[in-house]
């Protein structure tokens, strides 16, 4: 299946463009805000991306212990609410409806593109699917380019920026929940939960342990409000001592205690973005409008994944 | 003492359940749990650089977001209502459906065209009051917050569950990082392939159940009598075509 195969040294060479464009996205991000006098923040703002895209485009070259001062650093501004929205440069209503009418349904293929290249370098090739989704993206931008001049690099960076700026620090979430599972890692804080959890749960059957690990990931992330941060906790803590550690498959087990969070995430008021925003949005009278149609999917998935996970296992 | 090394946990959980700032929760909990378990200060940056130059998978979304606006620039949320327009015999409850498959075929492909603010409100929910109307009847407000609550939660099933079969989503790389500092490695594509079975089960439950739903509904709030072709008119502004 693997048709093209490149060396490691060719790998590495390729995944440091990838993170040296990101980081170039998220400095331009930085820059763009810094010269924007519309934006009421920008040197937090500025700093917040500018931090984080040295710190992703440089990671490589740049000593651990400098690139872990600069995640600390872009913590700062986030924390004191100094990252905001500048300039917002949104295409009116009339402006997409008429490229919709110029580019038609053809607007899905560069939609596509980049899943289609990240699945086939996953498939046929030994190189990263990050190298993949890349040229995926390159594609897609030439795509948009051919089918309309108007789309020029400086409206792919400005846009970019526009949905950085909207998305907000939040969505270097996922990315910071890695770094604090590192450290739990490190710091040995699994062997302490698996002391806790073995005075309760009995080591070595997976059956029992996969139930209380896909119900663990359930009740967490119902509390937390997001699956990303019970996962790390659960995987390190329960996940590995108690279903991994005696031969289960970890690609079962580790992917589907996230989507068993996602069925914790469905039932609680918590996850505030999905469950009480849209009621918010929609105009909705009852606040548990949402949760309440999704309860019976998430009791029907979760056990559909616990049998899956056991039979699996 | 070994319990000092949980405080990070604790100011996780508590931290996230009192809705306290996240990336504030995050930061504590890496510096307490850095400093109760020894690793010092100097151990925690040389740990957080390394952390975060093995987990920058989790930054490709800014790759893809180079053409996520563009796309939205150029017409991508006009052409998914183009193809919610060509759904035959709509009822509520069938549109419902159709919105689940569509956002789930695309998440599969990353794609998002709107969510509830930018597709559920403006597309939809017209597109569904114009379907009630069409049978010669007057939408009921309770019957419209039914399908607004289907409609939020057919999207927030459909894309968690089938945005994870895209290689390279958030969820499967901090589950590979997670299982790499564990010493287990694994491949995206293979993580993603095991999600088949699930995303399929969510979306077709889902739809068949919501559908059975609405049809109870419409029997509740405005009688089995009425007959379908009654009085059928076309408004063509309610239905949010042009």
């Amino acid at each position: 299946m693997k048709l093209i195969q490149i060396g490691t040294g060719a790998s590495t060479v390729l995944l440091n463009i990838v993170w040296l464009i990101i980081g170039f996205v998220a400095i331009y991000a930085g820059i763009k805000n810094l010269l924007d006098k519309e934006n009421p923040s920008r040197y937090g703002t500025a700093l917040f991306w500018g931090a984080f895209g040295v710190a992703c485009a440089f990671g490589t070259w740049l000593p651990n212990k400098v690139t872990g001062a600069l995640v600390l650093i872009m913590c700062i501004p986030a924390i004191f609410r100094k990252v905001k929205v500048g300039h917002e440069d949104t295409p009116t209503k009339e402006y997409t409806a008429s490229q919709f009418g110029k580019i038609g349904m053809k607007i899905f293929l560069p939609a596509m593109m980049v899943a289609i290249f990240s699945l086939c370098f996953a498939l046929f090739t030994n190189i990263s699917s990050m190298v993949g989704i890349t040229c995926g993206t390159i594609v897609s931008m030439i795509l948009l380019h051919a089918y309309s001049k108007k789309n020029t690099p400086k409206v792919f960076l400005n846009d970019s920026e526009r949905f950085l700026s909207m998305m907000g620090p939040l969505c270097m979430l996922p990315q910071l929940l890695g770094c604090l599972g590192g450290v739990f890692n490190a710091a040995g804080v699994g062997e302490v939960i698996a002391g806790l959890v073995e005075n309760v749960v009995p080591k070595g059957n997976i059956v029992v342990g996969i139930i209380v690990y896909a119900i663990g990931m359930v009740l967490f992330t119902m509390i937390m409000g997001n699956a990303f941060a019970a996962i790390t906790v659960m995987t390190v803590g329960i996940g590995a001592p108690f279903v991994l550690a005696y031969g289960a498959n970890p690609v079962v087990v580790g992917m589907l205690g996230l989507t068993c969070g996602y069925c914790g995430t469905l039932c609680t008021p918590m996850a505030a973005n999905f469950n009480i925003v849209p009621v918010a949005i929609l105009n909705m009278k009852d606040r548990w409008g949402v949760i309440k149609n999704q309860v019976m999917t998430a009791m029907v998935l979760l056990v559909f994944q616990i049998i899956y996970m056991i039979l699996l296992s | 003492m070994e319990l000092l090394k949980l405080l990070g946990v604790l100011i996780v959980i508590v931290g996230f359940a009192l809705k306290l700032d996240s990336i504030l929760i995050i930061f504590l909990a890496i510096v307490v749990t850095a400093l109760a378990g020894g690793l010092g200060f100097g151990g925690m940056l040389e740990q957080l650089g390394a952390s975060f130059t093995g987990n920058r998978s989790m930054a490709i979304f800014i790759m893809i977001l180079l053409i996520t606006g563009t796309l939205e620039r150029n017409g991508l949320r006009e052409a998914a209502a183009e193809l919610m327009h060509k759904v035959k015999g709509a009822t509520a409850g069938k549109l419902v459906a159709a919105y689940g498959v569509l956002r789930g075929l695309l998440g599969a492909f990353n794609v998002g065209f709107g969510g509830v603010a930018g597709f559920v409100r403006p597309v939809l929910m017209p597109m569904a009051e114009g379907a009630i109307r069409n049978t010669g009847r007057e939408p009921d407000p309770d019957h419209l917050e039914d399908v607004k609550g289907m409609a939020s939660a057919m999207e927030n099933i459909t894309w968690f569950f089938w945005q994870v079969l895209f290689v390279g989503g958030a969820g499967g790389v901090l589950v590979q990082t997670t299982l790499a500092d564990l010493g287990y490695q694994v491949e995206l594509v293979d993580l993603a392939i095991v999600e088949i079975p699930v995303a399929i089960v969510a979306l077709v439950f889902t739809a068949i159940r919501f559908i059975l739903k609405d049809r109870k509904l419409v029997a509740k709030y405005y009688g089995t009598s009425l007959s379908s072709g009654a009085s059928k008119q076309t408004d063509s502004t309610s239905d949010g075509r042009k």
